[in-house]
């Protein structure tokens, strides 16, 4: 079956099984970006938008995306260059493996998207769904924090 | 013996000043296609072949039993499956699954399918089909009959038990088959017996460590192919790409030569991928249906079959003189490696020679005994023993003090080992064999107590809290927890590089050397800048891939910036010097009148220059063309130890035994850090781990043996809501046998947090818990057991 839907800014058509994952869908159409770690929702690896929400896209059915507007990490740049808050994410040394990194920046863009001065404590609630076994979170943290403040300074 | 490198040598901050790409925090050379999700892992490659089929492994179900019968009929009936695997028609060949140096110092005790199963999560048999779902489908249709064995659940039972758990006939380098002990190791320094006679205070206690996980986020995987000229391509998630094809070389009895094997970037591996776990079998299915394979682990498979931290439960005893002053120590281990030996030696011996170099000892004793047991098989885990030396030693010199009625950060200090002295037990206790002593050279461990003293506002609080927590059952508390690590395994690790010079002044920079996450790609990429005195951008790495890249031992061991680090350097600095050969020539000057800087070469006499383009474009182009090439390549008989000091404020509730991690500070002298922001990433991710180690990790078993929290639900890892402030310290000194000053800082974070949260606890509400972790549930149980 047909599932229509606007995924980083790009309309586009998958070819998908009714049973077919979210993960599934958009890693076999060139979106790898999406990491699979547990395929029951609890890493964060696997983190998408989905209309403004941050959603774990391996226990989401692809069939629920049916004219939904997604991000992924490779929408999170513009015109090449990298976002804020991806640039305070390897500035700030937010990024050792790296296999997390994508479903931490979109957990935490989502979260800039609907509150861009969050305190501490919402950015560490944003990012709690992420399991990270690299950083210790210190860092990424901060970056997050640092791109909500740079982002200001930027409007 | 010792190999002092005069040519990177920084000593002196003057010589610190004048780095230009060392000491900075350089751009992480990965960072940007990491960050705009583009950064290819295994499961990322696009493999040029028109198709890729899954494996899948059926697991034991139970802990000890003899696989009597594989009914695998109905799932060979099924559409889309290639093959049923198991003992009955892959080769049996005993091997170790330990990626370690030839000849592996671990028992040959592992087969790739055998007709007996010794854990639950043990390999029973595989399937190989055109997608993962036909390949799971056929699993659940595959009947296995078993024989039920007795089964060892406790490390203590294992020695001379009825059940012995290898029986098997082929196997080699078990330290006692009939007995289930998979090694033994014992050292002592001076005379102990006498040293306990001569004290004037005798303490002893036991201590206990968990099963635990590395649970890197990304599982165990790998892609394997034959190519077009009938060679074996392995992508794999390894730390040690060149162990992994010496091994599955072995195991699949073909030559090294027919097989590459490529690690692309690593979703973390922390030890755990220090292991062969799925490449053997997916390059053996690859082998004999020549098909590309691809076989991942589940996070269930991670947790049930994949490696763990080893569980030990340790005896430490002290004698002290009345003063304080150490005079004997000893450390008795029991370790359980589960079902197979993996590194079972060499992790237990990292213990001793650890964990007991720290205190400078006139007598010393060590003596571990490695069972083997029908639960999950122990290996390779960040600290590699260091962690469950330290949660034993800093308990246990905190007692002391208590009983000594000293300050516990006063009585570490006057035992600690000092420069110029000897580290007593590295001689003793080397890889699996004798290692080679080692004498101090540098230490900023007094620097390192002093940031987290100061962090803490240690001695105040402490007086401050033991007024306060006789008020209220939400008491507070403060430890302290030190530690040394070591710098990769002298006289074995090795690593090596080549650098050549392109026509636009660039470099490629190919060297064995695995990041797996670390960093270490940028890291090597700014020694090799520094020496030859260009950018870090300037330099393009390619690592770890067996055809294209010297060898490398791989990361292990905390090994790369201190050894693979000196191999790129002493490359490039055989680049540099044909450089400046060529550039002397071109200007027809003297080579001591030339130096390099900025990506060019300058005359001191002539001002003339000529930049690193131009000479490119020269040898390349023009005149008796040639390649400016350096190769390099490294092993050293020092290990140079880090230090580290760690504390932390916890607030615990008597009531519920609920503990709260409120603040953590961690200073670490790693020498001089190649970049210090990575560096304080690691300190932080370590710290991390052992924070998890110390409070809340625990694989449990039911009574048959079968994991009960294979699930990142049950398996609780700290999230960014568990975690204290934090606060990070690098504290700098010059070592003289690294590169550049540097020693390593991967592990050593691990060793302190769990024996600084014991402490903290214990001052919080007067009880110490001799067991990790230290969960609610214990501490509360212990407090109602002091009432």
């Amino acid at each position: 079956m047909k599932l229509n839907l606007k995924i980083n800014s790009e309309t586009k058509v998958f070819d998908i099984d009714i049973r077919d994952t979210l993960i599934d869908v958009l890693r076999a159409n060139g979106y790898t970006s999406v990491k699979h770690g547990c395929e029951t929702g609890e890493c964060g690896a696997c983190t998408v938008i989905i209309n403004g929400t941050a959603v774990n896209s391996c226990i989401y059915p692809a069939i629920k995306c049916e004219d939904a507007e997604l991000i992924t990490c490779e929408g999170l740049e513009k015109d090449g260059k990298l976002s804020i808050l991806q640039e305070k994410f390897v500035e700030m040394g937010a990024i050792q493996c790296g296999y997390c990194t994508p479903g931490m920046l979109l957990s935490a863009h989502a979260l800039l998207m609907r509150n861009p001065n969050p305190q501490l404590e919402d950015v560490k609630d944003a990012l709690s769904g992420n399991y990270c076994r690299c950083t210790g979170y210190v860092k990424p943290v901060d970056a997050v924090m640092a791109a909500a403040k740079a982002m200001k300074g930027a409007k | 013996m010792s190999e002092v490198i005069n040519e990177f040598k920084v000593n002196t901050e003057e010589l610190r000043k004048k780095l230009t790409e060392v000491g900075k925090n350089k751009r992480k050379v990965d960072g940007d296609k990491i960050a705009r999700g583009r950064a290819q892992y295994v499961d990322d490659i696009r493999i040029p072949v028109d198709k890729l089929y899954h494996a899948k492994i059926l697991h034991s179900p139970h802990a000890h039993a003899i696989i009597k019968k594989i009914d695998s009929s109905k799932a060979l009936l099924l559409e889309g499956v290639l093959g049923v695997f198991s003992h009955e028609n892959v080769p049996r060949v005993p091997y170790t699954t330990a990626g370690q140096n030839y000849p592996e110092p671990s028992p040959y005790d592992t087969f790739m399918f055998d007709s007996k199963v010794r854990y639950a999560g043990d390999r029973v048999c595989a399937v190989l089909a055109e997608t993962p779902e036909i390949a799971a489908h056929a699993i659940e249709l595959i009947k296995v009959d078993y024989e039920m064995l007795p089964a060892i659940l406790d490390m203590r039972e294992a020695v001379g038990n009825k059940t012995v758990i290898h029986d098997e006939r082929d196997s080699t380098g078990i330290f006692d088959k009939d007995k289930n002990i998979a090694a033994h190791v014992k050292a002592h320094m001076g005379d102990p017996e006498k040293g306990f006679k001569e004290a004037d205070h005798v303490f002893e206690n036991e201590y206990s460590v968990q099963y635990v996980q590395a649970a890197p986020v990304e599982p165990h995987i790998a892609v394997t192919y034959y190519d077009e000229n009938d060679r074996l391509i392995m992508y794999c998630s390894t730390q040690v790409p060149f162990h992994s094809r010496r091994i599955v070389a072995r195991v699949l009895g073909i030559p090294v030569q027919k097989i590459r094997v490529i690690k692309p970037r690593t979703g973390g591996s922390f030890g755990v991928k220090q292991e062969i776990l799925v490449e053997d079998l997916c390059a053996m299915l690859t082998h004999l249906t020549k098909k590309a394979v691809k076989l991942e682990y589940t996070r269930k498979e991670e947790f049930n079959s994949s490696r763990t931290r080893h569980p030990q439960i340790i005896t430490v005893k002290s004698g002290f003189k009345k003063d304080g002053t150490i005079v004997a120590l000893s450390m008795k281990l029991l370790a359980n490696t589960g079902a197979y030996g993996s590194h079972s030696l060499t992790v237990q011996c990292n213990t001793g020679s650890k964990a007991l170099c720290l205190y400078n000892t006139p007598n010393v004793n060590f003596e571990a005994t490695i069972v083997y047991t029908n639960l999950p098989v122990a290996g390779a885990l960040r600290g590699y023993g260091g962690p469950q030396g330290y949660f034993a030693l800093d308990s246990h010199f905190e007692e002391c003090a208590k009983k000594l009625k000293m300050d516990s950060i006063e009585l570490r200090r006057k035992n600690q080992v000092k420069v110029g002295e000897e580290l007593s037990l590295t001689k003793a206790l080397g890889e699996g064999r004798e290692g080679f002593m080692q004498i101090l050279r540098t230490c900023g461990m007094q620097e390192c107590v002093d940031k987290v003293v100061k962090d803490l506002d240690y001695y105040n609080k402490k007086k401050e809290y033991d007024e306060s927590n006789k008020k209220s059952h939400i008491k507070h508390g403060i430890g302290i927890a030190l530690a040394m690590h070591g710098s990769g395994i002298p006289g074995v690790d090795m690593g090596a590089a080549s650098i050549k010079i392109n026509d636009d002044g660039s470099f490629n920079l190919l060297c064995g050397a695995t990041d797996l996450g670390t960093g270490s790609d940028t890291i090597l990429s700014q020694i090799a800048a520094e020496v030859l005195q260009t950018e870090t951008s300037k330099i393009i790495i390619y690592s770890s891939d067996t055809d294209m890249t010297p060898f490398d031992v791989g990361a292990y061991a905390s090994s790369t910036t201190f050894i693979s680090g000196v191999a790129i350097a002493k490359a490039a600095a055989q680049c540099r010097e044909q450089i400046l050969k060529t550039a002397a020539h071109l200007l027809g000057e003297k080579l001591e009148d030339l130096y390099c800087e900025n990506s060019a070469v300058h005359s001191k006499k002539s001002k003339k220059s000529l930049s690193y383009q131009d000479i490119a474009l020269h040898t390349l182009y023009k005149e008796d063309q040639y390649q400016i090439i350096g190769t390099g390549s490294h092993i050293t008989y020092d290990c140079p130890p880090p230090f580290s000091a760690q504390g932390c404020e916890v607030e615990v509730d008597t009531e519920t035994g609920v503990i709260k991690l409120i603040k953590y500070s961690a200073a670490v002298d790693c020498g001089l850090a190649v970049n210090p922001v990575m560096a304080e990433g690691q300190i932080e991710g370590g710290v991390h781990m052992g924070l998890g180690y110390a409070l809340c990790e625990e694989m449990k078993f039911d009574a048959k043996g079968v994991m009960t929290n294979a699930s990142f639900l049950d398996y609780k890892l700290l999230s960014t809501l568990d975690m204290p402030e934090m606060k990070t310290h690098i504290v700098e000194t010059f070592e003289p046998t690294g590169p550049f000053g540097a020693k390593s800082v991967s592990e050593i974070p691990v060793d302190c947090p769990a024996p600084a949260v014991a402490n903290a606890v214990e001052h919080a509400c007067g009880v110490r818990i001799y067991d990790l972790p230290i969960t609610a549930e214990k501490l509360l149980n212990a407090l109602t057991d002091k009432k």
